[in-house]
């Protein structure tokens, strides 16, 4: 065999292996000619940067814009004499937020290792050291104490009981509203939180005792006929009787009395004729548990509703209007109320676009399509100038209330399409499993296909939140004073004119801690669920 | 041809229940591209019985099994399966799916539920047992294809053996009256084909109506009452495995045969 | 138990029964609750607006406007209708996205492919750019870059001129930057984005016509809406194309001149011309050349020569033709004269090309990291350096990945221009909403916002898609 190449192979001993700061400079940094001199560039503006930077902070910036205002970045215009509410939210959120994390720990042997102690005495440090904190060191110090003992309460929890991440997620459920009455206040029997607690849930409950404990089947299922009469005679006499109102009264000039009886009578005959239709006991039974079921919930929410009105009880915490809200509070508020409220309508926007039915596409497809085509900024714009010119005259719902109806439109849109993306990955053999073994088309989508289509679709869900977290900041240009605005707000006063790059890149760290936050707290949650399966 | 021009349906044989737990007949189907799929087929299947629907890719034998449980429709025909007539009533499309299960050939297990779970899921929510009930009869059943142990594991822990005996205990714990096998072992490494095959026959034995579309001739010999071929739509040949694979009738079978044997 | 359920049963119970049944009942129920929340909104919104005394009309666009914009490119005056307002701040949108996007472009692939450098430094300052610019919100970065960098340079008096005060290439105060550039009337320059609003719809027409030259219309009367449809876009774009390219008289309320007569009256216009003609023809000899030499063995020097002539010739255009000048400084310390740009229009350049860079990158990086590790072996085993396989093998490859993430965030881009109002540039909802306020017609205005909002998108969108079709491997 002959070689062909002209130089022979030059054998010598092994390079050295190459370990060491050195070494690893000479790899990373100076390997070749370019990379030596691209490296002496960048190593010299980085280090003018920095020093420049480290100047502007400790020695030129006039941070006096945001130590003599740190109150109003947080919590805006809301009254000083008030803040006592804003710290029990605060203790309430931490409190929470340390029992689901002991909850989500159950299954680690040391809750607090050195990272997290590392970061609870950072955090203590930090709030002692300030001087803007400093002044409320018993609250927040006893915030972070909370937190503390809510992840070992959370902890033990978890590990007993295996209902543990439904109650706590009741209970984030329930402090929303806690959190929304301590903000606004007012009459504590007309608050939401009043009517979520005492309205709703003791009505369901009623209902849920009435439908359940009262077996007789006979007299259920003369219940059942009875209210199938019902709403056969709705169904008659106030539908068909609208509808049918204009062509015959107005248009043929039937006698209004005469049309009155007739619509009556088909009320009657329809009633009957339902009656008749579903005349199985079964059935019969069913129905007659559901209309046990709503008049338990009806009689409940309606005595809840008038009970204190006629008692003359009106009590609660002052009255604090939106507009004096503000601050990292308010966008706090905004964008979790926005995530909320656009997570279902994403979720059912999806479900329709992958619809069979064309009706239910066409609706799904085009609300898509023209809401992620137009700038955020003007469906804000539509909410706070044409929502009330759709709305009867004298209706005017509150900023805040247009605003998260704003971000939750524009944010449901994008939300659809990063679960329709999720929905598409889960292949077609799941749902025909899942029909092979006799669950219905609904048990699937719940069972089955969303939970698996939602797991894959966490990244680009959270993403969509970051987004809308960072969106909270165009409010301000529609006269909310969430962070952005209120800086705004700030600056104008001609005390700090000037004095725009303190406070930008204060405000830009908050806005940056969050949104970091939420990315790394996503990757966990995603690789969590990973390990789960694999 | 039709199949009723070819043959005339076998008489039952005699160890197995007369009565016809699938009668399907005159069974036709079009794709939406207007492809004649299924071509006036017809077969009973009686109580016990194991048949074993062989034939070449793209025949509709798949597409014919999984008429059985209103995956798939048709247009012509009629098919009943313990007497309820597969149409549009979505009461009796449900019935018949309770009673009707089915192995796919990609398992089809969900993955973001245990192995325990996945088990238990139908009869819980469609049967409407209580968990604990469910829960024993569903360990009853991994014990009997033999995965009691990773009861709590996840299917994606597993190999794909285990997925599929996992799979069939699934379709089991709805206590069906008929199992469909579309393919089962088709997309399993050759060395797990024999677990999956050993769970099929031991459930033959103990006297499951099973319906199996396979390629596994040494199955189909040991454990089948009937064998049938499918091609391009019709049903070419009807016999006991015996018949079909040493004497096969029809020209179609000789050369499908041909290319399996 | 099986024989009880196929039983007989009334003839409404089994239509209850019945999945198609359900089918179309929802639908219809669907279709009553959206119209009869349509025609509650609706019928307030005519009482509202009746109570009002206004009504739905168009008129008020030939109504004089009777407010000043910052910059526009239409000579816009104080007593101009507001049409051409609303074409002002169109005109204005296009101005910042069109920049934008090639900036954001350049940007981001530039801090993409650096992700995969092996210069450590390179590397870290590309993570720490993305890292820090994607978490922070983008109208914060935009007030950052305008009120904390750009308005504090000194104003007029003090302004920064470089290199020198006898060499004048640079002129920065805190209200405009001006810029060595070619001294091309304004019409030229709206011309030119015209000519590209029209190339972009050229991309929906292709579209149009490749259904029926191609695709597959459904059956039926849903075959027929298709068909329609189609044609209709097709004559729609037509038309447009018609009035962006020809169009000549300002009592049409259309108040730019149509692209191929303002670029055919004017010197520098027609210079333009002679441009494009020399850049498509150095192409077609480079291709001619490219067969030559594979297919005939030529060496090619003749048609290099050819090309290379071509070159020269479209560089000395490029040099003498456009009145290139830098900006001059008068007696009283006013610059003119150069490109000068205001610093609200900078401000947001800057913060959209940061802004949507990081994000760029992003994807860069995700479409560099899809294409597998053995394309990056196979070339560095065949002798490529670390860059040149990433430009001739792994880039090429990673762009069919790149390319639909890469549309949705320029669709994303358009949108966000619209924050630029924020800083003062007068682009289209900055305008929109003045004259909202001076005419209270929300309805109206917010209409032809979305209008144009929606028909930029698609625009965006269609010719993406177009792309992407281009740059998707040919597969078996």
């Amino acid at each position: 065999m002959t070689t062909t190449s002209s130089r022979p192979i030059e054998r010598g001993a092994p390079r050295a292996r190459q370990t060491g700061p050195i070494a690893w400079t000479k790899k990373h940094l100076f390997n070749s000619p370019f990379n030596s001199v691209l490296t002496v560039v960048l190593g010299g503006l980085i280090l003018y940067v920095l020093y420049s930077l480290l100047s502007w902070a400790f020695v030129q910036a006039p941070w006096a814009v945001v130590t003599e205002n740190f109150a109003q970045y947080m919590v805006g215009l809301y009254p000083s004499e008030f803040y006592w509410r804003v710290w029990v939210i605060f203790a309430l959120v931490l409190s929470l937020a340390g029992v689901s994390w002991g909850i989500l720990a159950r299954n680690q042997k040391q809750l607090f290792s050195k990272p997290v102690l590392i970061g609870f005495g950072i955090a203590a440090l930090l709030l002692v050291i300030l001087p803007m904190t400093r002044p409320h060191l018993v609250y927040s110090l006893g915030s972070l104490v909370l937190l503390g003992l809510g992840a070992i309460a959370g902890q033990a929890l978890g590990r007993k009981s295996s209902k543990a991440p439904q109650l706590i997620s009741a209970g984030w459920f329930i402090s929303y509203f806690v959190v929304l009455y301590l903000l606004g206040g007012d009459n504590f029997t007309a608050s939401l939180l009043y009517t979520v607690l005492f309205q709703v849930g003791l009505g369901l409950l009623a209902g849920w005792l009435l439908s359940s404990r009262l077996s007789v089947p006979v007299l259920t299922q003369w219940l059942g006929r009875l209210a199938l009469l019902a709403v056969g005679f709705v169904l008659g006499y106030y539908i068909l009787g609208n509808v049918l109102f204009p062509i015959l009264v107005s248009g043929l000039g039937l006698s209004y009395t005469f049309f009155l009886v007739l619509m009556a009578a088909v009320g009657i005959l329809l009633g009957i004729a339902m009656v008749l239709t579903f005349s199985e006991p079964d059935t019969l039974e069913g129905v007659g548990k559901a209309a046990l079921f709503l008049i338990g919930f009806v009689a409940v929410y309606a005595l809840m509703g008038l009970l204190p009105a006629s008692l003359g009880l009106e009590f609660g915490l002052e009255r604090v209007r939106t507009t004096s809200w503000g601050g990292l509070s308010l966008t706090l508020f905004l964008a979790i109320s926005g995530i909320a409220l656009c997570f279902p309508a994403g979720v059912s926007l999806a479900l329709g676009r992958q619809s069979k039915l064309p009706l239910i596409r066409l609706f799904s497809v085009a609300y898509i399509e023209l809401v992620r085509g137009v700038p955020l900024i003007s469906i804000l714009f539509m909410g706070q100038v044409l929502i009330p010119l759709f709305l009867p005259e004298g209706m005017r719902p509150d900023p805040v209330v247009r605003a998260i109806i704003g971000l939750t439109i524009f944010s449901a849109a994008y939300l659809a399409e990063n679960v329709r993306a999720g929905l598409q990955s889960i292949p077609r053999g799941q749902s025909e499993a899942a029909q092979s073994l006799g669950l219905n088309k609904p048990l699937t989508m719940a069972l089955i296909v969303l939970p698996q289509a939602l797991k894959t679709a966490i990244p680009a869900i959270v993403g969509q939140f970051i987004s809308l977290f960072q969106d909270t900041t165009l409010l301000g240009i529609v006269g909310l004073l969430e962070l952005l605005g209120m800086t705004r707000s700030l600056l104008a006063d001609p005390n700090y004119l000037g004095d725009y790059a303190p406070a930008y890149v204060f405000i830009g760290g908050i806005y940056w801690v969050f949104c970091y936050g939420m990315s790394y707290g996503s990757r966990q949650v995603e690789e969590a669920l990973n390990t789960d399966l694999r | 041809m039709t199949q009723s021009e070819i043959q005339a349906p076998p008489v039952p044989r005699n160890d197995v229940g007369a009565e016809a737990v699938i009668v399907a007949k005159d069974v036709n189907k079009w794709y939406d591209n207007g492809f004649h799929v299924l071509k006036g087929v017809s077969m009973n299947v009686y109580k016990g019985e194991v048949v074993v629907v062989m034939g070449p890719s793209g025949s509709g034998k798949s597409t014919f099994i999984r008429t059985f449980n209103a995956l798939e429709p048709y247009q012509e025909g009629s098919i009943e399966i313990d007497g309820v007539r597969i149409a549009n009533d979505l009461k009796d499309i449900e019935a018949v799916r309770r009673e009707v299960g089915m192995v796919f050939q990609q398992f089809n297990l969900f993955p973001h539920l245990t192995v325990l779970q996945n088990v238990t899921l139908a009869p819980i929510w469609v049967r409407r047992w209580p968990k604990a009930k469910a829960e024993e009869i569903a360990m009853r059943l991994l014990g009997r294809v033999g995965i009691a142990e990773q009861a709590y594991k996840f299917p994606g822990q597993m190999s794909g053996g285990q997925q599929q005996r996992v799979a069939i205990a699934r379709s089991l714990a709805m206590q069906p009256k008929v199992m469909l096998f579309d393919e089962p072992t088709s997309a399993l490494d050759p060395e797990m084909v024999r677990e999956v095959l050993d769970v099929m026959r031991n459930l033959a034995k103990d006297g499951m109506t099973m319906v199996c579309v396979t390629h596994e001739v040494g199955f189909a010999r040991e454990v089948a009452d009937r064998v049938v071929l499918m091609d391009g739509g019709v049903l070419v040949e009807e016999n006991t495995p015996e018949e079909f694979f040493n004497n096969p009738k029809e020209e179609r079978s000789r050369a499908f045969l041909s290319q399996i044997l | 138990m099986a024989q009880r359920l196929n039983k007989p049963i009334s003839g409404v119970r089994s239509l209850l029964r019945d999945e198609r049944f359900w089918q179309i009942a929802f639908q219809v129920i669907v279709a009553i609750a959206v119209f009869a929340t349509f025609s509650y909104l609706f019928g307030n919104l005519s009482s509202n607006l009746r109570r009002q005394g206004t009504e739905f009309s168009f008129g008020f666009l030939q109504n004089p406007a009777g407010f000043a914009i910052g910059e526009n490119m239409l000579g816009y005056e104080l007593q101009d209708s507001y049409a051409k307002v609303i074409q002002a701040g169109i005109v204005n949108s296009l101005r910042l996205i069109f920049v934008s996007i090639i900036t954001a472009t350049i940007v981001g692939i530039a801090a993409g492919v650096a992700s995969f450098s092996d210069n450590w430094l390179l590397f870290q300052i590309s993570r720490v750019y993305v890292g820090l610019v994607r978490n922070v919100p983008l109208l914060l970065q935009l007030l950052f870059w305008y009120l904390a960098v750009f308005l504090a340079i000194p104003n007029e008096a003090n302004q920064i001129v470089l290199p020198s005060a006898n060499t004048v290439w640079l002129v920065a105060n805190n209200r405009n930057l001006s810029l060595p550039g070619p001294g091309l009337p304004g019409e030229v320059w709206v011309a030119l984005m015209l000519l590209g609003l029209a190339l972009l719809l050229l991309g929906l027409l292709w579209n149009s016509i490749n259904k029926f030259r191609y695709g597959r219309f459904a059956a039926g009367v849903a075959g027929w809406l298709e068909r329609l449809g189609a044609a209709a876009v097709i004559a729609a774009v037509l038309v447009v194309d018609y009035f962006l390219l020809f169009s000549n008289s300002p009592e049409d309320m259309l108040f730019f001149k149509g692209a191929v007569i303002a670029l055919f009256t004017n010197p520098e216009g027609l210079w333009i011309v002679g441009l494009a003609v020399a850049a498509v023809a150095i192409f077609v000899v480079w291709r001619m050349r490219l067969k030559a030499m594979v297919e005939a063995g030529s060496d090619g020097k003749l048609l290099q020569g050819v090309m290379i002539a071509i070159a020269i010739a479209a560089i000395a255009i490029l040099l003498f033709a456009f009145n290139w000048n830098t900006p001059q400084i008068s007696e009283r310390g006013q610059a003119s004269g150069g490109l000068e740009m205001s610093m609200s229009y900078v401000g947001s350049v800057t913060a959209l090309t940061f802004y949507t860079g990081a994000f760029i990158a992003e994807i860069v990086r995700a479409g560099i990291q899809s294409v597998s590790r053995g394309q990056w072996e196979a070339a560095r085993s065949v002798g490529l350096t670390n860059d040149k396989a990433m430009r001739l093998v792994v880039f090429p490859q990673s762009l069919r990945v790149l390319i639909p993430p890469l549309n949705s965030e320029f669709a994303n881009l358009a949108k966000n221009s619209s924050l630029a109002f924020a800083v003062g540039y007068p682009e289209l909802y900055n305008l929109a909403n003045t004259t909202f306020n001076q005419t209270g017609k929300p309805i109206e205005v917010f209409l032809m916002m979305m209008a144009t909002y929606l028909s930029l998108n698609l625009l965006i969108s269609l010719n993406m898609n177009q792309l992407n079709k281009a740059v998707q491997f040919k597969e078996r």
